[in-house]
């Protein structure tokens, strides 16, 4: 093994990739422009199209109620809706979208209030349909208005006072600071896309640098140079890993400068999305400092992993098919640590990519759990460097370097 | 010089079971002299040269490269060595000029003599109208010559080609047997292997016909024509290949 060597292998493929047009693609244009605007655009739609259901008079059908004036009086009240008069294919009028939903009130509705005895109302809608889901929720307002009328009335009639219904109130007060509230939810996802992006980044190198080189037949000319094959292998990882890290952290760059535009600039695309703007937003450097230096020797593991089984390819196809089941693999445990109940022990501690996560979740929220943090961090470096001892292993093996 | 030693290939295969590519192969190079390996495809002669550039490991035997053994050695044996053939490629993101310079820094060499070589190089081999242009856009003849220059940047006392004129056209072709002329007249030991036995005839001192893995025939034109009886390359090679071989 020889620096120099390493550093000159490192300089030549760092130009080679910059050079390839598909590689400026993968690790500079889709993480800085495509990304961000793909959650810009999509946050845009989501509200734009919600406004546009929100805005608009729902056309409800309503039928029976023939013999319940009081009711229909308050119904033909509102303005913001637009009653239709019954027709019987009701159902198929709101599958076809061009009624949003319909109210039926039972004969002898209002006689039924009138004696206390039991009655009530259907709401027909399009399940999963979101113009009909607001005509209902409109509905229901309406309706839970007019029955809480009725109930005042009704306690009014025998004196007895309206606390009695809620004897003691409920409130929710906030005690977690900013940066723990934006932690808690970005702690499954910062982590997740971290890695998987580390993954991205790194899988267009490791096949040009191996499978692809033997396929355009220059390995054999590497060869040729008295270079140590342990430094030919070194120089091309550390390219992947440079490449890896660099989508990562531009990925991340750009969807900061997204989420901040997000939340702050036209409405708040973000935060509207988040329900309404109550979100307190702060990032704690630390932490996001800590699960960078959590995500390392993932990174470090990933793109070793990369090398190693592009290295088996004859061609670039070949490695895309022998590095797909490693995106799963990786994509797999990633999402398993957003599930809500997984949380970190030592048997999960084991688990590559999958232990990064969980502990990243709860560095993200404010709890470094130390006695975690370092045999985490410990293994998952002990994995980084088997692999990267497998990649230069199978350099040294003939059979799988002049495969092809 | 070369010397090779008793050289054994065996490959692992499935169907067939354990393959002698190169079966006890032994012969002398030595320099100012053009040693040709002759034979049909598959007789064995690349997976000789790979061994004897160090880009295999033979299962058995050796052979001693510019005064290194080619197992204890192999790194110093590369440093003397200058491996052309069709499979060694050019990066076609590099210009010829990067090419060249990245191959000579990987032998080690420091900037100033380097860049002097380069120049000298350039300037032999014509290749100064294209030296910043990137490999993917020259033509045939100039990729030829951008590898020769890149096997003679750091200007290796033996050089080896492995079928280096097959599927090149005339005039490209003309080039490398130059090149390969050239290479002895500067007292290089010279290795080449070939199907072509025009080539043979025209250029090489020693050839070996090679046949199954195994050298059949070894000799000057003159000794192979009295063996065999033989006047045309062709004749004699198919003589060679036809006689029961030689217990090695």
């Amino acid at each position: 093994m020889n620096l120099k060597s390493i550093g000159i292998i490192y300089r030549k493929e760092f130009v080679d990739l910059i050079r390839d047009r598909r590689t400026l693609i993968s690790m500079v244009l889709v993480p800085v422009l495509v990304m961000p605007l793909l959650i810009l655009g999509m946050g845009y739609l989501t509200t734009s199209s919600v406004k546009k259901a929100r805005s608009e008079t729902p056309r409800i059908m309503l039928l029976g109620g023939e013999d319940s004036p009081r009711i229909m009086e308050v119904l033909r009240a509102r303005e913001d809706v637009r009653w239709v008069p019954a027709s019987p294919d009701f159902t198929n009028q709101i599958s076809d979208k061009s009624l949003r939903a319909a109210l039926e009130i039972p004969e002898g509705f209002d006689a039924a209030l009138e004696a206390g005895e039991p009655a009530s109302v259907r709401i027909y809608q399009h399940q999963g349909e979101m113009k009909s889901g607001f005509a209902s929720r409109t509905l229901e307002t309406v309706l839970r208005e007019y029955r809480e009328n009725v109930v005042t009335e009704r306690l009014e009639a025998r004196s007895v006072p309206r606390s009695v219904l809620e004897p003691f109130s409920i409130r929710r007060e906030n005690v977690a600071a900013a940066a723990q509230v934006t932690g808690q939810i970005l702690g499954g996802l910062l982590p997740y896309m971290v890695i998987l992006l580390c993954m991205t980044g790194g899988m267009y190198p490791a096949m040009d640098l191996t499978a692809g080189e033997k396929e355009r037949g220059t390995m054999e000319t590497l060869l040729c140079s008295p270079v140590s094959r342990t430094s030919l292998v070194l120089g091309k990882f550390l390219m992947v890993l440079t490449a890896a890290v660099t989508t990562a952290v531009l990925s991340l760059g750009s969807l900061a400068v997204a989420f901040f535009i997000g939340t702050t600039a036209s409405g708040g695309i973000l935060k509207q999305a988040e329900g309404g703007g109550g979100l307190p937003l702060a990032v704690d450097p630390a932490s996001v400092l800590g699960v960078f230096v959590m995500i390392l020797p993932i990174a470090f593991f990933l793109a070793a992993a990369e090398l190693a089984l592009s290295l088996f390819a004859r061609s670039f196809k070949e490695a895309q098919t022998y590095l797909t089941p490693l995106l799963f693999a990786v994509i797999l445990p990633a999402v398993a640590s957003m599930t809500p109940g997984i949380e970190l022990n030592w048997k999960l501690a084991w688990v590559p990519v999958l232990n990064t996560s969980l502990a990243s979740k709860e560095i993200m929220s404010g709890n470094w759990p130390w006695e975690f943090i370092v045999p985490i961090f410990l293994t998952n470096s002990l994995y980084a460097i088997l692999a990267l001892w497998a990649a230069v292993r199978l350099f040294h093996r003939e059979s799988v370097i002049m495969r092809g | 010089m070369i010397r090779a030693e008793h050289l054994v290939k065996v490959y692992p295969d499935r169907k067939r079971g354990p393959v002698r590519a190169v079966d006890g192969v032994s012969f002398r190079c030595e320099p100012g002299r053009i040693f040709g390996l002759l034979g049909v495809n598959g007789a064995g002669k690349t997976t000789t040269l790979r061994m004897l550039a160090t880009i295999l490991k033979p299962s058995s035997g050796t052979a001693v490269v510019a005064g290194h053994d080619i197992l204890r050695e192999p790194e110093a044996v590369r440093s003397s060595v200058g491996f052309l053939s069709t499979s060694t490629a050019l990066y076609g993101r590099l210009t010829a000029q990067e090419l060249v310079e990245y191959f000579g820094k990987l032998h080690g060499m420091d900037r100033v003599t380097l860049r002097r070589r380069v120049d000298e190089l350039f300037g032999l081999l014509e290749m100064d109208a294209f030296r910043k242009r990137r490999c993917d856009k020259l033509s045939t003849g100039m990729k030829q010559k951008t590898s020769i220059a890149r096997t003679l940047v750091h200007d290796p006392p033996v050089m080896i080609f492995d079928e280096p004129t097959i599927g090149l056209d005339v005039l490209t072709a003309r080039t490398i047997v130059s090149f390969i002329r050239d290479c002895r007249n500067r007292g290089k030991t010279v290795i080449f292997s070939t199907h072509v036995m025009s080539e043979v005839e025209k250029l090489c001192d020693t050839i070996s016909i090679i046949h199954e893995g195994r050298i059949r025939a070894e000799g000057d034109l003159e000794a192979l024509r009295a063996r065999f009886g033989e006047q045309s390359m062709e004749d004699i090679f198919v003589r060679a290949v036809e006689a029961v071989p030689a217990a090695s």
